[in-house]
């Protein structure tokens, strides 16, 4: 097992199965499809990100070093956290950029979202975890990789 | 429980966050003190430039939450006392290609809630009914910063020119922030509202034997700079020092294009745009990084995009050129450029669909000049839409788009294609 602490932006306790991306993640890009179809989970439709391209994240850890893309990444997290299709956590590597930030606090203020965000978790975070991992985050911004 | 802020409120703002002014401006208030400590901002400042833009101007139906949220602020009676302009529209059937099934799902489904959108943005402030363009800094636009001035405004080419090209101070902001910095009239203090955040991390030196295209020059420098400041040398050499129309149109798809292919907010370039004239190299960071770029480089990086048509063997059937939208002189001169060609190829008529973006203003003005009948005799199209939103209908997916816009290739499967190449397509002297 390896832990890592990160900063808490939005805390909560959740355990399940990781998936990275080792690359920013185009918030448009990765959600937009499954949102338009009112699907019911999302299958990430980001043709340009080959780590999640097609893999289903809803309700999943989605492990990554920040989003990238249009100023409209804020709005469209909180589209999927209001569609209940988001994620279940998102654990940056890196400092939150200010587009995933925008959409966390928008999910939480406007949509009371229990979307969970943890960042500053390093780069060996990153290069430790691999999809299909179960992980344990805890309140504090402890996350576990435990298989 | 209430939200325990960290950075320093003034009497003002603390009464705001504890409802004095209302529920829904506490709310508003919230997220922008919450977005402010998520980066260690150590205060609230003015907006100084009221004239807001915002980046969602598309009525998608999906954005329920969008359109709820825009209701509580108009039931609670807030909006922007200065206006806003917004990103350009999504649609136009009369000068894009649209098929019958396009115009069903666009109307019904895709852009469905377009109308209400539009009644909801007029009771916030929209300026005009003609004001949605990415580029509102344009003369015909109207909004425009001054230098220092601070904005709360998203679309991030838009902001990244402000804070650039007119020397203004912005965020990359997402949407939905835009607007509730407007209302409340503060933003946060961090990154490129500081001087510390203005500087630059790279030195990138350019080298190249030929003026380069602005599309791959910004490409190769968000890629490789992603979020941080480039401070850009030997760039002047091609673009002149002054910031006229032709050098502000340049570092419009530059700037674009490093947004888009990288994030960066803001670029300086040395001896022409205001704070490097000002500071020059003063503005590298200690133990800055540099990146040489020359025709090898760029070639290289050109190189790199990929073909992601569902038949990448086949020529392409429309192409796109405005992204950002064309300013006044740049549409002139494509227009020059695809009369000229249509005619130098023996032919009267375009070989593939083209459609031209401009601002709603600018088309205008450019409709009333006889270069417009000329344009529109060779069967090509003058929209005001965003060409980005155009292929968010699912259907396009099945065109082979081209473009000459790096933000359109990198956001859609758009192929890219340099100028004069996309030129010789449309006027069929050459084949793809």
């Amino acid at each position: 097992m390896k832990e890592f602490k990160g900063r808490v932006i939005n805390g909560g306790y959740y355990k399940g199965e990781a998936v990275v991306s080792h690359q920013g993640v185009n918030t448009l890009a990765t959600f937009q499809s499954s949102a338009l179809a009112h699907a019911s989970k999302v299958t990430v439709a980001d043709q340009n990100n080959p780590d999640i391209y097609q893999k289903n994240i809803t309700g999943k850890a989605l492990c990554l070093p920040q989003t990238i893309g249009s100023t409209t990444g804020g709005m469209v997290l909180q589209v999927i956290c209001s569609m209940g299709i988001n994620p279940a956590c998102m654990l940056f590597s890196e400092h939150i950029d200010s587009l995933a930030g925008a959409g966390v606090i928008l999910s939480v203020v406007w949509e009371n979202s229990k979307l969970i965000a943890i960042d500053r978790l390093g780069q060996e975070f990153l290069d430790t975890v691999r999809t299909g991992d179960t992980i344990e985050v805890t309140e504090d911004g402890i996350v576990r990789i435990l298989d | 429980m209430a939200y325990q802020y960290k950075m320093k409120l003034t009497d003002e703002q603390k009464a705001i966050l504890e409802g004095s002014q209302g529920p829904v401006k506490a709310k508003v208030m919230e997220t922008i003190v919450r977005y402010g400590d998520m980066f260690e901002a150590t205060e609230l400042v003015k907006v100084t430039h009221g004239q807001g833009h915002l980046v969602t101007s598309f009525g998608l139906s999906l954005l329920k939450p969008v359109y709820r949220t825009m209701d509580e602020l108009i039931d609670a009676g807030l909006k922007v006392e200065e206006g806003f302009t917004m990103d350009p529209r999504p649609a136009d059937f009369s000068n894009t290609p649209c098929s019958l099934i396009d115009k069903l799902l666009i109307k019904t489904i895709l852009y469905g809630k377009q109308k209400d959108y539009e009644e909801q943005l007029r009771k916030l402030g929209l300026v005009r009914d003609d004001a949605f363009s990415c580029a509102c800094y344009f003369d015909e636009m109207g909004n425009i910063p001054s230098k220092g001035d601070v904005l709360s405004w998203a679309e991030s080419s838009a902001v990244n020119y402000a804070n650039s090209v007119l020397g203004a101070r912005c965020n990359r902001n997402s949407g939905m922030i835009d607007i509730f910095g407007s209302i409340i009239g503060f933003v946060p203090k961090f990154g490129l509202l500081t001087d510390e955040g203005r500087k630059a991390k790279w030195k990138v030196i350019v080298k190249t034997e030929k003026k380069p295209l602005p599309q791959i020059l910004g490409s190769a420098i968000g890629i490789k700079v992603m979020e941080d400041v480039p401070y850009v040398v030997g760039l002047d050499k091609w673009i002149g020092t002054e910031l006229n129309d032709e050098c502000k149109a340049y570092l419009k798809d530059f700037g674009a294009a490093t947004a888009s292919n990288g994030a960066v907010g803001l670029y300086h370039i040395e001896n022409v745009t205001p704070e490097a004239v000002e500071q020059g190299e003063k503005l590298l960071v200690e133990g800055y990084r540099e990146y040489v770029i020359d025709d090898e480089e760029l070639e290289r990086v050109y190189k790199s995009y990929p073909n992601i048509w569902k038949k990448p063997e086949k020529a392409g059937n429309l192409a796109f050129i405005g992204c950002p939208h064309l300013s006044k002189v740049q549409l002139e001169d494509w227009a020059d450029r695809i009369i000229g060609a249509v005619k130098a190829a023996g032919r009267t008529k375009v070989a593939v669909d083209t459609v031209l973006c401009t601002a709603p203003p600018v088309r205008e003005a450019f409709a009333r000049s006889p270069k417009y009948a000329q344009l529109i005799a060779t069967g090509a199209k003058l929209t005001t839409i965003c060409p980005l939103m155009y292929t968010s209908n699912p259907l396009t997916k099945s065109k082979r788009i081209m473009t000459c816009s790096n933000k359109l290739r990198t956001y859609s499967m758009a192929r890219y294609f340099k100028d004069d190449e996309l030129l010789a397509i449309i006027s069929g002297k050459k084949e793809d």
